[in-house]
């Protein structure tokens, strides 16, 4: 056994000490297979970055209630007095102010995209006074809150960075009514960072929803309180509504886009694995024939079949790993945080969110280089073990 | 002609390595060919805009709605030769969002005559408007779902339920198809008479209006005059070309959309360096054999073209299949309707591609191709392989 492992050991290094001799084409399988990592890393990290922007700060304890059918936001409605007997819910927590819900309305504006001039749908909320505290990661990070019954609003660092003429001061017109920006604030990168949020009353006369809201926000006393909370709301004959955590509601928000996403990365992925897999094979069926005589005067010298196929194998495998891992770095460093903002039309409007390259993304993705790597290598290592010794020693 | 059986067996002589080659070259044209699709339908619908029809929605946002009245306070602005409205219905077929597709109720007349590129039988066009909850179908549509004309469809529609139980039926009465290719036939159309009297409230509102001018030339100058016309009212208006109107709507995928070309363009070309460089490798392992050719008495150029020409040709079978293959997955539809239901190959893009097959073998073989020109006999034959 030990000799064995001598064996492959000397047959490897022996192999990797020749790579510089045949750099091109070595460091052209490298190239190849970094290339894939690299656009698999990329592609799948705009999908989990808009998933996180979605769903990360999704919280257990915070629940999110539509009317019964409705999909998201925009096709739900709910009355004053639904608003009202949702806020008495058993389950819902409440501070000296009374309980920590917030009747919210969602409509949708035009605004210019900074980067490209061109008009976007941009999220405009309308909340209750309790909102910051129902949802917990709200900061204000420049300015100040909007005023309760005043044209205020204030601007998600996603959207002010987006859009035009979001800072601090400006006026934005929006048909007959005019906005003042007075703050901006962060939402620990979650999807109300995409959104401007104004006093829903203000939202309802501008809008002339009447007093109708399409959504509450609750923050419950416990993530347990939630089914409690939701058997008090489904079976009371006054309300039609459809609660969900904010975690589920978001991420329902989010699925067909991520999921579009997901299909594309697969597909190129595997596309290009194909394409690296041909040039892999083809670099170690080259370094194979080039060192012909070499591994037949091994053969010769008592070196068994099973420690020349090893040989070949780990190198293809040395330089898929090289490859990959110049891969996920160069990904790493130029998609890591990158900051885009698409139309999620699941809710018709914009979302910012930056891309995320996760380490289980990276761990993915070498998996993926040494898989190539391994059926690069396979079929010439066969090929290697097979040569017949005395022809192939004749070789020149 | 003569020299094909060499070139042959050139490419014989690895036949793995050729393969090899070919199948790589093969799966970036594959590539290629599909970033130009999904490219196509992300921006799709900009070519197809008439130029001389303008879109008219509330100045807010698209999701308000607008007067039925503005129709005709539009059709006397002078300029402007027909008006006809839209409105986003948000049908849900079976109770999944997945079934997404395009509904809206419309006008049949009034939508026929503005958007010629949709064709609809004559007979048919007469049923639509004798049925009063008639819909017609685009092709792909009726394709997705295997719908034929007399189907009954019901739908539900979130925003607009209907009075009483909340759901709609519909009968297909026609099934329209378009002119050409990048016409997007994905959508259900209604009659807005039997939407107006079903719907529970908000009678007498549209989502947006397709208006025609006369002139085309006055396109911009028409727009601002709708604009006035309603300005300082309750519903004000943002009034643009219909081809502005689809590119502002394409531009809100923005980057996700250049970010996916980008990422494409560079698989694309990484693997066209990995080919590249094995072909030329191929060449410079048998500059011996080409200093023998030339000690024949084969002149310089004849060695180029016979190199070149066999690049090319690698180039050329990989490519030309991967083409083909790319063509033939865009045409059997797309793998996700309801976001992308606009899924083919335009014919520009394909000659574009056989343009970058032929600049591949010319590329990859040119510099090992000159080196075997200008190589010296002597030089040559000395040199081991």
């Amino acid at each position: 056994m030990f000799n064995w492992l001598t064996q492959v050991a000397n047959v490897t290094l022996f192999g990797l000490r020749t790579i510089p001799e045949r750099k091109g084409a070595a460091i052209t399988a490298a190239v190849g297979i970094a290339g894939v990592v690299a656009v698999f890393v990329g592609v799948l990290s705009i999908a989990e970055g808009f998933r996180a922007a979605m769903t990360v700060k999704g919280s257990d304890d915070v629940a999110i209630i539509l009317r019964k059918g409705a999909d998201n936001e925009m096709t739900s409605i709910l009355t004053r007095e639904d608003v009202r007997v949702i806020s008495d819910a058993p389950g819902v927590a409440r501070s000296n102010d009374g309980p920590l819900t917030s009747g919210e309305l969602f409509v949708i504006i035009n605004l210019p995209k900074r980067s490209t001039r061109t008009d976007a749908n941009v999220p405009f909320r309308g909340v209750g006074a309790a909102a910051l505290a129902v949802r917990g990661d709200i900061k204000i990070i420049e300015g100040r809150k909007f005023e309760p019954g005043r044209s205020e609003v204030i601007v998600g660092t996603g959207a002010a960075r987006s859009f035009e003429g979001l800072d601090v001061g400006n006026k934005i017109r929006l048909g007959q009514n005019v906005w003042d920006v007075v703050g901006i604030f962060s939402g620990g990168g979650g999807a109300a960072e995409s959104e401007l949020w104004t006093d829903a009353a203000i939202l309802q006369a501008a809008y002339k929803r009447g007093e109708s809201f399409q959504s509450v926000c609750a923050r419950l006393t416990s993530p347990e309180a939630f089914g409690q909370f939701k058997d008090s709301l489904t079976s009371n004959p006054q309300l039609k509504v459809k609660p969900l955590r904010q975690r589920e509601f978001l991420a329902e928000q989010s699925n067909m886009l991520t999921s579009f996403i997901r299909t594309i990365g697969f597909l190129i992925a595997v596309l290009m694995g194909l394409g690296a897999l041909f040039g892999a094979l083809n670099t170690m069926y080259s370094a194979i024939a080039a060192r012909t005589r070499e591994i037949a005067t091994l053969r010769a010298l008592g070196f068994g079949a099973s420690p020349v196929v090893l040989s070949v194998m780990l190198e293809s495998l040395a330089l898929a790993l090289i490859g990959g891992i110049v891969g996920a770095a160069a990904a790493y460093f130029a998609f890591d945080g990158f900051k885009a903002a698409t139309i999620n039309w699941q809710t018709f409007s914009q979302i910012a969110f930056a891309f995320t390259v996760t380490p289980q993304l990276l761990v993915v993705a070498i998996i993926w280089a040494v898989c190539i790597g391994l059926l690069g290598g396979l079929f010439p290592a066969i090929r290697a073990a097979r040569l017949p010794i005395a022809a192939a020693l004749r070789e020149t | 002609m003569k020299f094909l059986a060499l070139i042959r067996s050139n490419l014989k002589r690895k036949k793995l390595r050729t393969a090899l080659t070919i199948l790589s070259i093969l799966v970036a044209f594959m590539l290629y060919g599909l970033l130009c699709t999904v490219k196509e339908a992300l921006t799709g619908g900009v070519a197809m805009a008439g130029a001389d029809r303008l879109i008219v929605r509330h100045k807010v946002s698209l999701i308000m709605t607008l007067p039925e009245a503005y129709k005709r306070r539009m059709e006397q602005i002078p300029g402007v030769d027909a008006a006809v409205h839209f409105t986003w219905f948000n049908g849900i077929y079976q109770g999944e969002s997945k079934n997404f597709f395009g509904s809206f109720p419309t006008e049949p007349d009034a939508f026929l005559d503005m958007y010629p590129e949709y064709v609809l039988p004559a007979d048919q066009k007469k049923a639509w408007k004798k049925t009063r909850n008639g819909a017609i179908v685009g092709r792909s549509l009726v394709n997705r779902f295997h719908w034929k004309i007399g189907d009954h469809i019901p739908l539900v529609s979130p925003i607009w339920p209907r009075k009483g139980d909340g759901a709609w039926d519909f009968e297909i009465v026609g099934i329209y198809d378009a002119t050409k290719k990048a016409v997007d036939t994905s959508a259900f159309y209604f009659r807005y008479d039997y939407f107006d009297e079903g719907r529970a409230f908000a009678q007498g509102t549209v989502g947006w209006y397709g208006v025609r001018v006369k002139d085309p030339n006055r396109a911009a100058e028409i727009a601002t005059a709708i604009d006035n016309e309603f300005a300082n009212s309750a519903a004000e208006t943002k009034a643009e070309p219909e081809g502005a109107f689809m590119q502002s709507f394409a531009k809100q995928i923005g980057d996700i959309g250049t970010i996916l070309v980008a990422i494409l363009s560079a698989v694309f070309f990484t693997i066209l360096l990995v080919a590249g460089n094995t072909m030329a490798q191929s060449v410079r392992e048998r500059t011996e054999e080409l200093g023998v050719l030339k000690a024949m008495g084969f002149s310089s150029q004849l060695v180029l073209v016979l190199v070149l020409v066999e690049s090319c040709l690698i180039a050329l079978v990989g490519g030309l299949v991967g083409l083909g293959l790319a063509w033939a997955i865009a045409a059997r539809g797309s793998p996700v309707p309801n976001m992308l239901p606009l899924f083919y190959l335009p014919h520009r893009y394909l000659t574009i591609g056989f343009g970058l097959v032929v600049a591949l073998g010319i590329v990859a073989g040119i510099v090992p191709a000159i080196q075997a020109m200008r190589l010296q006999i002597a030089v040559a034959l000395r040199r081991h392989g």
